[in-house]
């Protein structure tokens, strides 16, 4: 447990802590920027350089462990000055056109410049050429803005397993980037987009369509219907300096509302209906290799997740029989929307425009896969970030704090607790085990509150195994089978969770994977930055929006019934069929 | 499976490329389940294709399991690998700091002039390729360049022609054994 002095102010904290990490204790802030917690410390910006008494050189604080008796100065003359060389140098290479930039306001390098008094760069000279990077549809990357923090390498090398980008070249010339000047679209990108969330500026961000939705709301001839998923009534407050975990489900449907949607629907029921039909399928797979002896792949994989969907179908295209067919609720809602929803109001699906509010920048990239075209259209026009929708609320002026509750429209507007948790980690299984449960069974989950608490939480591979008994006669085959689930988040957790399956070191039957770190609730167009403090907020939020509902299993949900027996007869029935599933793509990965 | 073992590049000039992937993917097996694989690796794909053809970088992010983001990442940022196609022989003109004072400059600019091609760059009869180095250990005898792996000191821009003119007519007197070897048989 070293003792150390930073800034006059004595500290002690334990073995291995480096000497930001003692500041921060000590309530003195150093500035930072490719630090980022709970993601890197490599020390490569130098930004938080400080003077320690007896050393030679101004040392980087995030990665210099504190000493015992170290005497170390934030505020030295040395310090600052070095400090303000290290941020004119990286403004001296930087495309700095704060005002119309995606981050103003919003930019780690423009608050540096404004908190260390920086009013002119002493570095004119060179800059490096940019690139704009306009290739895919979720992702917009201008290298102009880079300033080479390493952030997004890590979590595309390390936290999501796919390297899509890394340091190209040398020096001055260097580029973040795939490989040779390619860009994203031509590469391994599952356009998660948790690049775009740990950017400390610019450079690499969601394609913003926020006119594309004025554009749609402005046409008298469109009928724009928008659906939000779980995880946004959990972060939408964020953009508005509410704290992380405040839940803003009522506000949010009122803000919409003002914003000119004409109809406020909800994702949460989608992911209902998700429930039904992929819990069928689950169940009718289980019936093929149990009873039918059929060859039927198992463990199946959810199918919500897009990046997920993208990741597999490169690195793994020999398991995609693996994947549940079900859409994701995304799609379900589009599809319905424009085919049970528009008939009910008379529309025709071309003169729908369905908007999406999605934590989740590769969902713009899934409402744009040509099989999601099931309404004869495309069937979801549109998806705004988390963060897209906080900024067209600002533009309208709306004081989205002080607005009053509202609730959503009927009839895709209904939803249960199993699918508020979706938004989590965890969540999807945990809504497919009380339903499933629930049918084969006749009984209720037996989990304390109905929370499978072994699938809950941070923890990147999780387990639960649950016996059946007492099974309804239809379901009898299944007394006494111990069904074995995993659950995965963050696509590294995913390969190694794929690899241990791949090996016969373990054997499931349903496996939920989410492609971001704590799920949708972490996903890459949510309110910056998510650590992993803020994930937990946002997690317990969830969990209490589930626990306060009535209706908390999917099953039970009246608009879901209403739906069956309008309009899809029964789940994987014929329309189902048609409008809910889909096919997966193999890919070649180099 | 004589020739497999052979790691240079002098005497392959036959090989179709699926020998030199061959090659190749025995490289890679070796270092497979090695950590820091991937620079030895390259280093031995780049002697045995003569450089880094595209073809040869997909194989080895695949079989190291790396991301070729990152395969060519490291390619990028070590000069010494190259990805166009070389010359039969590689020119490197020492410009570290004695021969440089010694004329090291002067000795490259003569070979840019001679060869009529920029550092980088390979002559269109790819005999000849041209690139700068830091230093080889020889600043008592600067300037210093070095062709293929033999090390030439005290080179002077005069007597450039007749170095480049001794690899000319050792080739040519190669060829011209190989050919009566052939006739004969």
């Amino acid at each position: 447990m070293p003792t150390l002095t930073i800034d006059n102010v004595t500290v002690e904290v334990p073995q291995g802590a480096t000497i930001l990490e003692a500041a921060k204790k000590a309530g003195i802030k150093i500035p930072t920027l490719c630090y980022l917690e709970d993601v890197q410390a490599i020390g490569a910006c130098r930004v938080c350089m400080v003077e320690i008494e007896g050393a030679r050189t101004l040392m980087a604080s995030c990665v210099t462990p504190a000493g015992e008796g170290m005497k170390v100065h934030t505020n030295s003359k040395k310090a600052r000055e070095g400090r303000r060389t290290v941020v004119e140098l990286l403004l001296s290479d930087h495309s700095g056109d704060c005002q119309t930039c995606d981050r103003n306001n919003d930019c780690e390098l423009q608050a540096l410049a404004h908190d260390l008094g920086i009013h002119d760069i002493t570095y004119p000279g060179e800059k490096s050429a940019p690139h704009m990077d306009a290739s895919t549809p979720a992702l917009i990357r201008d290298t102009g803005k880079c300033v080479l923090c390493r952030r997004c390498v890590t979590v595309c090398n390390e936290t999501q397993g796919v390297g899509g980008i890394f340091p190209q070249g040398r020096g001055f010339t260097t580029v973040v980037g795939p490989a040779f000047s390619q860009d994203l679209d031509d590469v391994v990108c599952v356009q998660c987009g948790q690049c775009a969330a740990v950017c400390p500026v610019g450079a690499i961000v969601e394609r913003d369509q926020i006119q594309d939705v004025w554009a749609a709301l402005d046409d008298p001839t469109k009928t724009v219907v928008v659906q939000t998923a779980p995880a946004i009534r959990a972060a939408l407050g964020e953009c508005f300096g509410l704290e992380p975990g405040t839940l803003v489900t009522g506000r949010m449907v009122t803000a919409l509302r003002r914003l000119g949607f004409h109809a406020v629907f909800d994702t949460n029921f989608t992911a209902d209906l998700t429930i039904m039909e992929e819990g069928t399928e689950l169940l009718t797979r289980l019936k093929k290799a149990l009873v039918d002896k059929e060859n039927v792949a198992l463990p199946m994989f959810t199918s919500c997740s897009p990046g997920w969907i993208k990741y597999i179908e490169y690195f793994y295209p020999d398991m995609l029989a693996n994947v549940s067919t079900c859409k994701s609720p995304q799609q379900m809602f589009g599809a319905l929307a424009k085919t049970y929803y528009a008939q009910k109001i008379g529309k025709k699906p071309e003169d729908m425009v369905v908007v999406s509010v999605m934590p989740c920048t590769a969902k713009k990239y899934e409402a744009q896969r040509p099989e999601m075209s099931d309404s004869g259209v495309q069937d979801v026009d549109i998806v705004l970030t988390t963060r897209e929708l906080g900024k067209m609320i600002q533009e309208a002026g709306i004081d989205f704090v002080n607005l009053p509750e509202g609730t959503q429209d009927s009839p895709m507007g209904m939803s249960t607790g199993a699918a508020d948790i979706f938004a989590n980690t965890g969540g999807v299984m945990e809504a497919a085990l009380r339903t499933a449960w629930e049918l084969v069974t006749g009984t209720e989950l037996p989990f304390e509150n109905l929370h499978v608490t072994p699938v809950e939480g941070l923890e990147g591979i999780k387990e639960a195994a649950v016996t059946f008994e007492g099974c309804q006669p239809e379901w009898s085959f299944l007394n006494g089978v111990t069904a074995k689930v995993a659950v995965a988040h963050g696509l590294s957790n995913a390969r190694k969770l794929i690899e241990k399956i791949r090996s016969g070191e373990a054997s499931y039957h349903f496996i939920e994977i989410m492609t971001c770190p704590g799920g949708c609730i972490g996903g890459g167009g949510q309110p910056r930055m998510t650590t992993n403090a803020i994930r937990m907020k946002r997690i317990e939020a969830i969990y209490k929006e589930d626990e306060g509902r009535k209706l908390r299993k999917s099953h039970e949900n009246p608009e879901i019934k209403q739906i069956y027996e309008e309009f899809l007869g029964h789940p994987l029935g014929e329309v189902s069929h048609k409008l809910l599933h889909t096919k997966y793509t193999p890919r070649l990965k180099a | 499976m004589v020739e497999k073992e052979q790691g240079c590049c002098c005497c392959e000039e036959e090989a179709s490329e699926e020998e030199l992937l061959a090659r190749l993917d025995g490289i890679i097996q070796e270092y497979k389940d090695k950590p820091g694989a991937l620079i030895p690796v390259l280093q031995q794909a780049q002697a045995v294709f003569g450089y880094l053809p595209d073809v040869a970088l997909r194989k080895i992010s695949l079989g190291l399991d790396k991301p070729y983001s990152e395969v060519a990442g490291v390619v990028g940022f070590y000069s010494f690998f190259s990805t166009h196609p070389r010359g039969k022989h590689m020119i490197r003109v020492c410009l570290g700091t004695a021969c440089y004072v010694r004329g090291g400059k002067q000795v490259l600019d003569e070979l840019k002039h001679r060869l009529s091609i920029d550092v980088g760059e390979t002559t269109p009869d790819r005999v000849f390729s041209l690139d700068v180095a830091r230093c080889f250990g020889a600043c008592g005898l600067a300037p210093a360049i070095m062709i293929d792996d033999n090390v030439h000191q005290r080179v002077k821009p005069a007597r450039l022609q007749q170095i480049l003119d001794q690899y000319i007519d050792e080739d040519q007197a190669r060829a011209d054994k190989k050919a009566e070897s052939k006739a004969k048989a």
